[in-house]
This record gives structure tokens, C-alpha cells and sequence, in this order.
């Protein structure tokens, strides 16, 4: 019913839906590590392209059932995530940053020149065999990339990434292995950039390592930080009005970038947090529900 | 045996030596309190423990295993807990979290826990956690606070969140660094009680203080320590008698 529903919008609105439900789960992967345990990534992109890529190929060579497919491509993704984060994730700020942007353009040179991914000329991808058309298979994802989010965040594993967040040093000292946790948070946040892309390319059809550039990382970037770092429902937000306003905005397509730009540096001036930064979504949907959140109750309870 | 011992413990930074051939005990169920004047070595004594540096030379051991250059998080992990002089909470997060994040060692359950959190085992051990949590800031009487954020307490109070976030630990010893800076008399009345009930909950309690009437009133053994070297050791009454000590604070011509 719902199948049917989707697949009577007509195809460019659809497109939108799709571009929207890819923009979440990229999002949502990098709020893990950059949101969440504080790391700041600037070639996210990158990994998009290994899970593109990876999936293409997949397609391609092994024909392998296509929610199969969309797993290994997360998979893959996520070992060469702890395999680059090993190393790279010892440094902390700026230099991380810079060395994920350096492993950005390294992964872009190497699909160019691969003769597997057909260097420059890049991939034409097969549509995937699957009995779900291809909104609702994205839709589904971005259901479970949402729980998986809110799941780890409410956590001990989520609150061992947030503890080494604010600070690595007291995070430490409260036994908690900082290097292991900031690989593995690394890696799930790649799992997540890996579906995406495998996604992106078998509804796109045809991937180039040119379309995963610098660009691209600083996009992503851009979702979680104008929704809320480390806030679900603010990086839900953010991707969903970034990923719909080139569309809204293709009136004006040349000025795009200005308006971009210009928005973030309002954004960073009145909104610091990003727009839905530091609101506690639990709490307000609980009292709209009549349901008194636990610290209130405390409260009146206490002193 | 000693619970905690430091042998010859020593480290440099570049020419300055810090710490200068330390050695020291902790013995089983004591309150000791390491005093010194500023800048004689006490938090990096804390630190050396705690392995946030490696020690240069020398050795320290715990439960009778040497845990000198292991990471900070395998000897809190093996029952060392701690407080820092500038406070160290996650300001962000609530105060019921900051405790948790204390219980990290005592839970196991990871990504896969976090995935499957619905799992009767998952939420068993997250039960477990809570209580630990809840009774940990009992006993710093904080638990009414729970949900507020750790930045909004007052300065006490973030003191006292410290010492609870070190008690999730459920450390055998707990190491901390002028837990009593910055609070008025009566926070430090409470405080002291506090202490001593967490000693006689069989934690082993090391700390470093400036305020001598809380050391005094407090410690069963005092070490005094002045640029780096151990100066004295013993009972309050020896180390308030002891001239060594009167000239380290007062300088020489004091002792007489």
C-alpha cells in the first residue's frame, strides 16, 4: 500500500524524497563521529565513494541480492574506516581534520585511476534486483540509520564517545579506552556513509570519483552543523532542507553557493548550536504527551 | 602489603625534576594526605599515578603489580579512581551521566548492546549501572540533582559530582586533589564526613590538600612533599612537629 503510494508521486518529487532520505543517512553517519565523539572529519565523502563503489561493483560482477549488497558495501566501508582510523585518530582538532581531507582526495585519486572502477570515465550502475522500488528501500534505511543513532546515543557505548568528547583526559581516567572507542565510532560512522553511497549510486545510476569530492565532505558537514551537532533531530533537519534546496533554489543556481555560505555565517552568529541544537526533543514530546520528564519529577520531589 | 607503593619514583620534564625519587605507601583502608607548597610535585604525583605521564625512573605499583607506564584507562580500570584540581566533569551532560560514564569499567556491553539495547541481558547491565549511579551520588548527596546539567551546580557541588563520578569506579583506591578548594567551612564539614564514610565503605582514600585544618582533621597519616623530594611522613601530630616541615612552609628560622 505504501509502495504504491510512493511510486504514484510523480518522479521529480520523488527524486527530492530519495535525494533527502540519502542527505539523512550520510548526515546522521557523520554526526556519529563528529557529533558525537567530537572527531571532526572532512572527507566523509570518501567513504561515501568506497560504499558507492564497492556496491557498484557488487552490482556488477556478483550480482548479490541487493539488500545484501547494500550491507557488504556499509561493511567494507567500515573496514577501511578502522584500518585509516587506526593511525589517523591519534591526532586530535585541526590535524585530523587535515588528514582526513588528505585521505579524502588520495581515495578520489585512486578511483580515477583504478581500471576496475573504469578511472575517469566512471561507473554506469545496473538497476539493483530487488521487489522494493528504490524510495522505499532508502526510506527503510533511513528508519534504521534514525534507531541506530538514538539507540548508540542512549547508551554506554554512546555515552563513552560523548565522555571523550568533551574530555579525553577525564574520559580516560574513568577507564575508558579512548583509541578503541574512537576507531569503532569512526567505523560505524563510515558503515552508515557506505550505505549511503551504495544508494546514492545504484539510484543515480552512474557514479564518478569526481562526484565525491571536497565539496561534497563539506555538504555533509554542512547538514549536521546547521541542524546541531550531535543532535538526531537537528542533523534530520539539516539534511532534509539541505538536500531539498538546491531544488527550491534552482531559480537562482548560480548563487547557490552565496546563499549557502551566507546562511552558515548567520547560523554561526545567532545559532551557535545549529538550529535544533540543545533542545531536549524527549522532554518537549513528553509533555506535550502529559507525561512529566523524570527531572522535573526529581525536582519537585528533592529540595 | 601496601596497597598502592611507589618506588623511587622520579620524573623529568626536560632539566626539571618534578618528582624526585618519591617513595611512598598507601596502606589498605587509610585516609593519607600528601601536603606540600605549591608547585612541589602533588598533582604530578596524582598523575604519575594515574598514568597520565610514565614515570622516568623508578617503579609503582598497585595490589602488588607494577602498573608504572601502563594507559590511563587500564589503571583505572584495574580500581583507581580520581578527582582533578580543575574540575574535569562533562559540564554538557547531566549529572546522572557524569556518574555512568564513572561506571564505564563496570559495565561490558558495547555497539552490539547499544544496537540490541532491548535484550534482557542489555538491560539488566543498564539497570545495574543506574543503581551504581544513584547510589553513588547518595553518597555524595547529590542524587536530587540527577538530572540537572553537571555546568549548572555550584562550585561544591561540582566537587562532590567529581568525587561520585570517581566512586562509580568502585575503585579500591581513590586519589583526590584538593577536593576541598573553593568551598566555605561547612561545605568543607560535610565534605570531611563524606570522606570518611567512603573509607569506611573499604575504599582506600590518597588526597592532596591545601587546607591544613582539613588535612589535620581528616588524614590517619600525612607525607609532605617540597620541590619533588619526600620531606616526611607520619602522623599529623609528627609532621605539625616535624622542622623540616615548618621550614618548607615558614622558611628556615621558623623551626626555632
Amino acid at each position: 500500500m505504501f509502495q504504491n503510494m510512493l511510486n504514484s508521486l510523480d518522479p521529480y518529487t520523488m527524486q527530492i524524497l530519495v535525494n533527502i532520505g540519502i542527505g539523512i543517512i550520510l548526515a546522521l553517519g557523520l554526526n556519529i563521529i563528529t557529533g558525537l565523539t567530537g572527531q571532526l572529519s572532512l572527507g566523509h565523502a570518501a567513504f561515501m565513494s568506497v560504499g558507492a563503489f564497492a556496491g557498484a561493483l557488487l552490482t556488477i560482477k556478483t550480482g548479490v541480492p541487493f539488500y545484501l549488497n547494500i550491507l557488504l558495501s556499509g561493511l567494507i566501508t567500515a573496514v577501511v574506516a578502522a584500518a585509516i582510523g587506526w593511525p589517523i585518530l591519534r591526532l586530535t582538532g585541526d590535524y585530523l581534520a587535515i588528514c582526513t581531507l588528505g585521505f579524502a582526495e588520495i581515495v578520489k585519486v585512486v578511483f580515477l585511476n583504478l581500471e576496475v572502477t573504469n578511472k575517469a570515465l566512471g561507473l554506469t550502475v545496473p538497476t539493483p534486483r530487488s521487489d522494493l522500488s528504490m524510495p522505499v528501500i532508502v526510506l527503510i534505511v533511513v528508519v534504521l540509520v534514525i534507531a541506530a543513532s538514538a539507540f548508540i546515543e542512549n547508551s554506554r557505548f554512546g555515552r563513552a564517545l560523548k565522555a571523550i568528547r568533551d574530555d579525553e583526559i577525564a574520559a580516560e581516567s574513568m577507564g575508558i579506552n579512548i583509541a578503541r572507542y574512537k576507531v569503532q565510532s569512526f567505523a560505524v560512522s563510515a558503515f552508515m556513509a557506505g550505505v549511503g553511497g551504495c544508494l546514492y549510486a545504484h539510484f543515480l545510476g552512474y557514479i564518478n570519483p569526481s562526484d565525491f569530492g571536497f565539496i561534497k565532505s563539506i555538504d555533509m558537514l554542512s547538514m549536521v552543523v546547521l541542524g546541531g551537532l550531535g543532535s538526531i533531530p537537528g542533523t534530520v533537519f539539516g539534511a532534509t532542507i539541505l538536500s531539498a534546496a538546491p531544488e527550491f533554489l534552482r531559480f537562482m543556481s548560480q548563487y547557490r553557493m552565496l546563499v549557502y555560505g551566507a546562511l552558515l555565517v548567520f547560523l554561526m552568529v545567532f545559532r551557535p548550536n545549529g538550529l535544533l541544537g540543545g533542545i531536549d526533543f524527549t522532554g518537549l514530546v513528553l509533555r506535550k504527551l502529559g507525561v512529566k520528564p523524570r527531572g522535573e519529577i526529581r525536582k519537585e520531589g528533592g529540595h | 602489603m601496601a596497597l598502592l607503593k611507589l618506588d623511587n619514583t622520579t620524573i623529568r620534564f626536560g632539566g626539571l625534576v618534578a618528582v624526585n625519587a618519591v617513595n611512598l605507601e598507601v596502606e589498605e583502608g587509610e585516609i593519607l594526605a600528601l601536603i606540600g607548597p605549591n608547585g612541589a610535585g602533588k598533582s604530578t604525583i596524582f598523575n604519575l599515578i594515574t598514568g597520565i605521564y610514565p614515570p622516568t625512573e623508578g617503579n609503582i605499583s598497585f595490589k602488588g603489580k607494577s602498573i608504572a607506564g601502563l594507559s590511563p584507562h587500564i589503571i583505572a580500570g584495574s580500581g583507581i579512581g580520581r578527582t582533578f584540581q580543575n574540575i574535569r566533569l562533562f559540564g554538557e551532560q547531566t549529572v546522572l551521566d557524569n556518574v555512568l560514564i564513572g561506571a564505564h569499567t563496570r559495565g561490558k556491553w558495547n555497539l552490539t548492546g547499544a544496537l540490541l539495547q532491548y535484550l534482557p541481558a542489555v538491560r539488566r547491565e543498564e539497570g545495574r549501572l543506574l543503581e551504581l549511579a544513584i547510589r553513588c551520588l547518595t553518597k555524595v548527596d547529590l542524587a536530587h540533582k540527577a538530572c540537572e546539567l553537571a555546568c549548572n551546580l555550584p562550585y561544591g557541588e561540582q566537587r562532590r559530582l567529581e568525587i561520585a563520578r570517581a566512586l562509580a569506579i568502585e575503585p579500591a583506591l581513590i586519589l583526590l586533589d584538593e577536593p576541598a578548594a573553593g568551598m566555605n567551612p561547612q561545605e568543607k564539614q560535610t565534605l570531611l564526613k563524606m570522606v570518611r564514610n567512603i573509607r569506611d565503605d573499604g575504599v582506600t582514600v590518597f588526597l592532596v590538600e591545601h587546607d591544613m585544618k582539613f588535612v589535620m582533621g581528616l588524614s590517619d597519616r600525612i607525607a609532605v612533599l617540597d620541590y619533588g623530594s619526600k620531606i616526611a611522613d607520619g602522623s599529623p601530630e609528627e609532621v605539625r612537629a616535624n622542622p623540616a616541615v615548618i621550614e618548607a612552609y615558614l622558611g628556615k628560622g621558623a623551626a626555632h
